[in-house]
């Protein structure tokens, strides 16, 4: 579904600061993998979700998705294919806009914005039933500012929006980092669910051990811009949380 | 009351220029200075219109081109060359200075004698034939700006200014929404600029200078009383920015009728307008007391 083949990507390149954030990478992705991913800072997760977006261009290597080359599209038009929650909940959401106004947003993604008026009662409905889902009580509010509510509801809000038409690719990038242990859970027991019930292709990054361990189907760890080690299902369930401190702790 | 009917009939001229630095501003989150040029550019594009017998219905979208012009140029010196906002808006408001001397020819041309948008038709008071016309022009403006926010292209360009990373990551191309915004204000502006050479009967070249400010100003008072109502309907947020231009325009007749020097008005506005945007910060006595 998704190929990535031997991207690489530079930062100040030539310089004395020299980093290479992606190395030669080569990661095929198949269709309903939910990939977790793992790896010290720096070794090149964030810079991968973000060749893989459009936000950052690869210096070398092609990207395929779904056999369709994406790698010279810019961020704006793979978002057609690909959907993003990001570690600040505040990223995921307009705070001015009303929850509806964000979900016609949503809904729209990767077509035509046209000058008409999108959320009708229909469409209002249609979101008041998708919030309701959440049991968070916001199925009365969703004229209210996005601003008003607080990361956890943010960040449960941006992963239902992400699934309001069909995506090929979602990529979560530490999506619980910034929220409180309990609003954590919430979110990624929202987004098992969710991944669940529409089938996504997934592409997990996390520094939490725990999750790591409890959600997905594939272990990828990340070191120097290059995959380190790549977990089926079977040798992931047998991991333990110790084995996977002992990994950050080779180098 | 002839004063301050006239301060309201200014006032009316100055509302599509309010709204649109309301939109960029609050909008689009950009600060855009390319109003001062524009804004002349609408009133020049008019004298010299109205002085070749240009008629209103093919002068009028001439206007707004013109302004939409000098928005694409903004948007183009900011979105493909990479230049800071206000440098991009600098930059082409001090190049407009040029063209707009050139095209009107000289530094100001009288327009009292030309046909134009406030010849009344019926035989009324002239003051109130153009409170009619101008406050008709706003309605409609207002209404029409309301619907367009309101749309799914609206949802995207108030989008744009509010989380640029989440709506590129919904697939908006926020450089082609910041285009079609700044053309859009642009538009309006040189539309009030035309407005304002009809009203006041000339066109001069100066005329624009500092009214980026008294935009500010009028979006600030909109902004304070948009807090006290606590609305989000968009409709009537505008409708308080229309408000609010009056309201300016309305303090500065005040300060003219108490015998204020005309000369001083500039610093007035731009005290006045200090205030305005000082006050709901409210430091100013706690600061006080520290020194004491």
């Amino acid at each position: 579904m998704l190929n990535i083949q031997q991207v690489t990507k530079t930062f100040f390149l030539n310089k004395p600061n020299e980093i290479k954030a992606l190395d030669n990478l080569t990661l095929t992705i198949n269709s309903g993998d939910f990939v977790v991913i793992v790896g010290a800072n720096g070794s090149g997760k964030s810079t991968l979700q973000h060749v893989i977006s459009g936000n950052l261009e690869a210096d070398a290597g092609a990207l395929t998705l779904d056999g369709q080359s994406i790698g010279n599209l810019p961020d704006y038009k793979r978002s057609k294919w690909i959907a993003r929650v990001f570690q600040n909940p505040l990223q995921g959401t307009a705070p001015d806009l009303s929850i509806v106004d964000n979900f016609r947003l949503a809904a729209l993604r990767g077509e035509r914005k046209k000058v008409k008026i999108g959320t009708d009662q229909v469409f209002t409905h249609r979101v008041q039933e998708q919030v309701r889902l959440l049991g968070m009580g916001l199925e009365d509010k969703i004229h209210q500012p996005m601003g008003l509510l607080s990361g956890g509801q943010r960040q449960a809000l941006t992963l239902l929006m992400t699934v309001m038409n069909d995506v090929k690719l979602l990529l979560l990038d530490e999506p619980t980092a910034a929220l409180d242990p309990r609003s954590a859970k919430k979110v990624m027991e929202l987004a098992h669910e969710l991944i669940q019930k529409y089938r996504l292709t997934v592409l997990f990054i996390t520094h939490n051990m725990k999750e790591a361990l409890t959600y997905g189907d594939r272990l990828i760890q990340l070191a120097n811009g290059r995959i380190k080690r790549d977990l089926t299902k079977r040798e992931k369930d047998i991991l333990k949380p110790q084995d996977l401190y002992e990994w950050f702790n080779e180098d | 009351m002839d004063f301050y009917l006239a301060a309201i009939v200014q006032g009316l001229c100055l509302v599509p220029m309010g709204l649109g630095i309301y939109i960029t501003m609050k909008i689009f989150n950009f600060p855009d200075i390319t109003t001062d040029g524009s804004y002349t550019l609408g009133a020049v594009i008019c004298a010299v219109g109205l002085t070749h017998h240009v008629p209103l219905s093919i002068l009028i979208p001439l206007i707004f081109f013109g302004g939409a012009i000098a928005g694409t140029l903004t948007a183009w010196v900011h979105t493909r060359l990479k230049i800071n906002a206000l440098l991009s808006g600098i930059l082409v408001m001090t190049g407009l200075y040029s063209i707009n001397l050139t095209l009107l020819g000289r530094s100001n041309i009288p327009l009292l004698a030309y046909t134009n948008l406030f010849t009344p038709i019926f035989d009324i008071n002239p003051l109130l034939n153009q409170l009619v016309i101008t406050a008709s022009m706003v309605l409609l403006l207002i209404c029409g700006l309301s619907y367009l926010l309101r749309t799914d292209f609206g949802i995207a360009m108030r989008a744009t200014g509010n989380n640029e990373v989440m709506v590129r990551s919904l697939g908006v191309n926020t450089a082609t929404m910041k285009w079609i915004g700044l053309a859009l204000t642009n538009a309006m502006v040189a539309f009030s600029g035309s407005l304002m050479a009809q009203f006041q009967g000339f066109t001069d070249i100066n005329m624009g200078i500092g009214i980026v400010i008294s935009g500010l100003g009028s979006v600030m008072i909109a902004e304070a009383i948009i807090r006290w109502f606590a609305t989000e309907k968009i409709g009537i947020h505008l409708l308080f920015v229309a408000m609010g231009v009056i309201i300016f325009q309305l303090v500065l007749a005040f300060t003219l009728s108490i015998g204020i020097d005309a000369t001083l008005l500039k610093l007035l506005t731009s005290c006045f307008v200090l205030l305005i945007v000082a006050l709901p910060t409210g430091n100013w006595f706690s600061s006080l007391k520290r020194f004491y």
